[in-house]
Formats: structure tokens, C-alpha cells, sequence
């Protein structure tokens, strides 16, 4: 039987090569472990839990790229989410948590949990708060489900415009998420 | 939005991602800013009219080897630092070797020179500008750097900005060093370092704001 990390890394992989039905199986999971970790981490804070999910895995989504094949996936999400973890709680002064024994890499595949809670922060507001040259690409493209070319004719936009409007309107949605509270 | 539909909305259409692009633009922009380092340094400051001579020293090549070691070492830091959970491992050590060499050539030196050249050794005829000139011709690297950077993920931004203004300034020194008139073991480690730690710790004072994502 394949490990979780084996397993997780071999979706991964098959995504970054444009395979999204696995990538969309990887975030699934990946989700689940998140929630899993961070519910731990963040026992004082539980209200905090699932909107951290959720900016954890816009985290990965944006900086797939920083994936490198030959690293433990569970290195390259744990540093990730480790970094989301510590800069929540710079913003809501509660260094007194980073006290806490900092995570080890085993622990983040050890439990999984799929129950989500509501994001008390609601990540489709702000995405309506997008200027259209980002809004518009993400609307059509990664909501509606439309191609590139669809989308391109539908907005009055060229397809390149589209494509690099997802890109930058995630990595701006991003920008948002983490300034909200 | 609930995290399901998150994730459905991540995943809708994810084309795939070229993993060798972010090192082709990385090496695009640093080809780019020594480009523009060397420009400086020749529009500025003109290169060393005794080049052609420096270069048959040994010394010359000494300096050369010097600063692109340094160069490299602090690029691989760099690489590492840029990318989650990437280890260091023993990349500070390819910083702290040339260092050391320099400073045990410019301590040899200065043992074994009469006790009134080693004021020459030490502090040659320009070592008032030396770490600033530096600190100069390095600007264009330090932006292309900081790009670089902000194009990936690095988690300890202040180290990753220290890297990248320590990196910045060793090709920086690198380009100052075709102006350079000096070749002395002991004024290259202290000047020349000297130099390379003020884009360091600008590096290092900035990274957390440059760098956050």
C-alpha cells in the first residue's frame, strides 16, 4: 500500500502536469490534513480553524510552482502552512501561541478530518471586490467552468489577458484574505 | 464560500505549470541586472586601465575566484531559501570557506610584509569608497533579486533577504572589481566583505517587508 505522503505527492505531481481531476483530489485531501493539523495548532483559537484552511490552500494553489519533485511533499506543505500559521497569529497578537512546540513534519498526515466548519470569512466577497481584469478571468474560467477561448471572447478579452488574470487575480485574492480579519 | 467549492474552484481548468520556469526567469533577470551592474561600473567609474596587466597577477584571479565563489554560494542560499520547507544544509558553508581563505591569505600576508607596507596592505589607496562603490554597483542585482524572491516563497524572509543582498553584493563586488585597482589579500577581506554586508543587511532590514506573501 502506497504512504499518504507517496499517494498525495504522486496527485500532486500528476496535477502540476495538468491532470486537474487529480489535482482536485490532492486539494481534497490535502484539505482534510490541513484541518486535521491546524485544529490541533489552533485549539485556543478554533473559530480561526477553517478560515486558515482555507488561506492555506489558496497558499498552495499560488506557489505550486515553489514545489520541488525531489522534496518531501510533507516538508514543502508544512513549511507552508507554518508560515500562514505564524503570520495569523502575528496579526492577532497572539505570539504567546508560537510557544507551542513548533509542528513536526510527521504530524500533519497523521489524522485527517473532512467535517468542515463555516469560514467565518467569506472568500466569494472578496473575490466580487476584484477589479474585472481579475475578476472576470476567475469568474469564467475557475467558477463557470468555461476554456480559456470561451472566456476570452465572453469578457472582450484576449486569452493571454485571461490567463494571466487568474494567475494574478488568485495571488491577489490572496493579498485580501490576509489583510481581512 | 465554503472550502469544498474552494477547492473545485482551484482546481477547475488548473492548466499545468512548468517547473523549470521560474529558474529561466530567475537567470533572465540576473543576466539582465549584471548587465546593468556592468554598465554602471563602466559609465560611472570606467574600467581599470591596467586590466590587461592586473590580469597576468595571480592575485587578479585570486579576487575573480573570490567574489564569484561568494556569488555562487549566496545564489544557492538564495535558491534554497526561496522555496518552503527547501533545507539550507551546508550551502552557508560555500559563504563561510572563501571568507576564511581570504581572511588566512590576508593574515599570511600581513605576518610576513614589513611592519610599514601593512598599512598599504590594509588599506590600499581607495579603501574609503571601496565598500560603498560596492554597495553601488550592487543596486541593480539587489532589485533583480528581490524580484526573484517575491516570485517564489520563502518562509524566513529576513534570511532570504540578508541571502539575497549578500548575493547581490558579491556579483557586485565581482563587477567593482574590473574598476578596482586593488589586489591585497588583506584590504579584499575586509573592504570588498565589507562592502557585500551593506546590501546584506538592507537585505536583512527589508526582507520581512519585501518579501511577505
Amino acid at each position: 500500500m502506497l504512504s499518504k505522503e507517496e499517494r498525495l505527492r504522486g496527485l500532486l505531481l500528476r496535477g502540476l502536469a495538468g491532470e486537474s481531476s487529480a489535482y482536485h483530489e490532492f486539494l481534497k485531501e490535502l484539505a482534510a490534513h490541513l484541518r486535521a493539523f491546524l485544529r490541533r495548532r489552533l485549539a485556543r483559537m478554533p473559530e480561526e480553524v477553517e478560515d486558515l484552511v482555507q488561506e492555506s490552500l489558496l497558499a498552495v494553489h499560488n506557489q505550486r510552482h515553489t514545489y520541488d519533485p525531489n522534496q518531501p511533499l510533507t516538508a514543502w506543505v508544512l513549511a507552508l502552512a507554518r508560515y500562514k500559521l505564524i503570520d495569523l497569529l502575528r496579526r492577532r497578537s497572539r505570539t504567546d501561541l508560537l510557544h507551542d512546540p513548533l509542528p513536526e513534519e510527521s504530524e500533519l498526515l497523521a489524522a485527517s478530518d473532512e467535517e468542515a466548519a463555516n469560514a467565518r470569512r467569506d472568500i466569494a466577497k472578496l473575490l466580487d471586490g476584484l477589479p474585472d481584469r481579475h475578476r472576470l478571468p476567475i469568474l469564467y474560467v475557475k467558477l463557470e467552468g468555461l476554456s480559456v477561448a470561451e472566456a476570452a471572447r465572453r469578457a472582450g478579452m484576449s486569452e493571454s489577458a485571461i490567463k494571466v488574470g487568474v494567475h494574478r487575480g488568485l495571488k491577489a485574492l490572496a493579498q485580501r484574505v490576509r489583510s481581512k480579519p | 464560500m465554503r472550502t469544498d467549492d474552494l477547492v473545485q474552484m482551484l482546481a477547475k481548468g488548473a492548466e499545468a505549470v512548468d517547473a523549470r520556469a521560474p529558474a529561466r526567469r530567475a537567470l533572465a533577470a540576473l543576466a539582465a541586472a549584471t548587465v546593468c551592474a556592468l554598465l554602471l561600473m563602466a559609465g560611472l567609474l570606467g574600467l581599470q586601465p591596467a586590466l590587461a596587466q592586473e590580469a597576468i597577477e595571480p592575485m587578479f584571479w585570486v579576487r575573480e575566484m573570490f567574489c564569484a565563489a561568494l556569488g555562487a554560494a549566496g545564489l544557492l542560499c538564495v535558491a534554497r531559501l526561496a522555496r518552503p520547507g527547501m533545507r539550507l544544509g551546508l550551502a552557508p558553508l560555500g559563504v563561510a570557506a572563501p571568507l576564511l581563505a581570504m581572511w588566512i591569505l590576508g593574515s599570511v600576508g600581513l605576518l610576513a610584509a614589513d611592519p610599514q607596507e601593512r598599512s598599504i596592505l590594509l588599506f590600499g589607496q581607495t579603501a574609503s569608497v571601496c565598500p560603498f562603490l560596492i554597495a553601488l554597483i550592487s543596486v541593480p542585482l539587489f532589485f533583480a533579486l528581490v524580484w526573484i524572491l517575491r516570485a517564489l516563497a520563502p518562509t524566513q524572509l529576513r534570511l532570504a533577504g540578508a541571502a539575497g543582498g549578500f548575493a547581490s553584493g558579491a556579483v557586485g563586488a565581482l563587477v567593482y572589481s574590473l574598476h578596482c585597482p586593488e589586489l591585497a589579500a588583506p584590504f579584499l577581506g575586509i573592504w570588498y566583505v565589507l562592502g557585500m554586508l551593506i546590501p546584506t543587511v538592507v537585505g536583512a532590514l527589508l526582507g520581512p517587508r519585501l518579501l511577505r506573501w
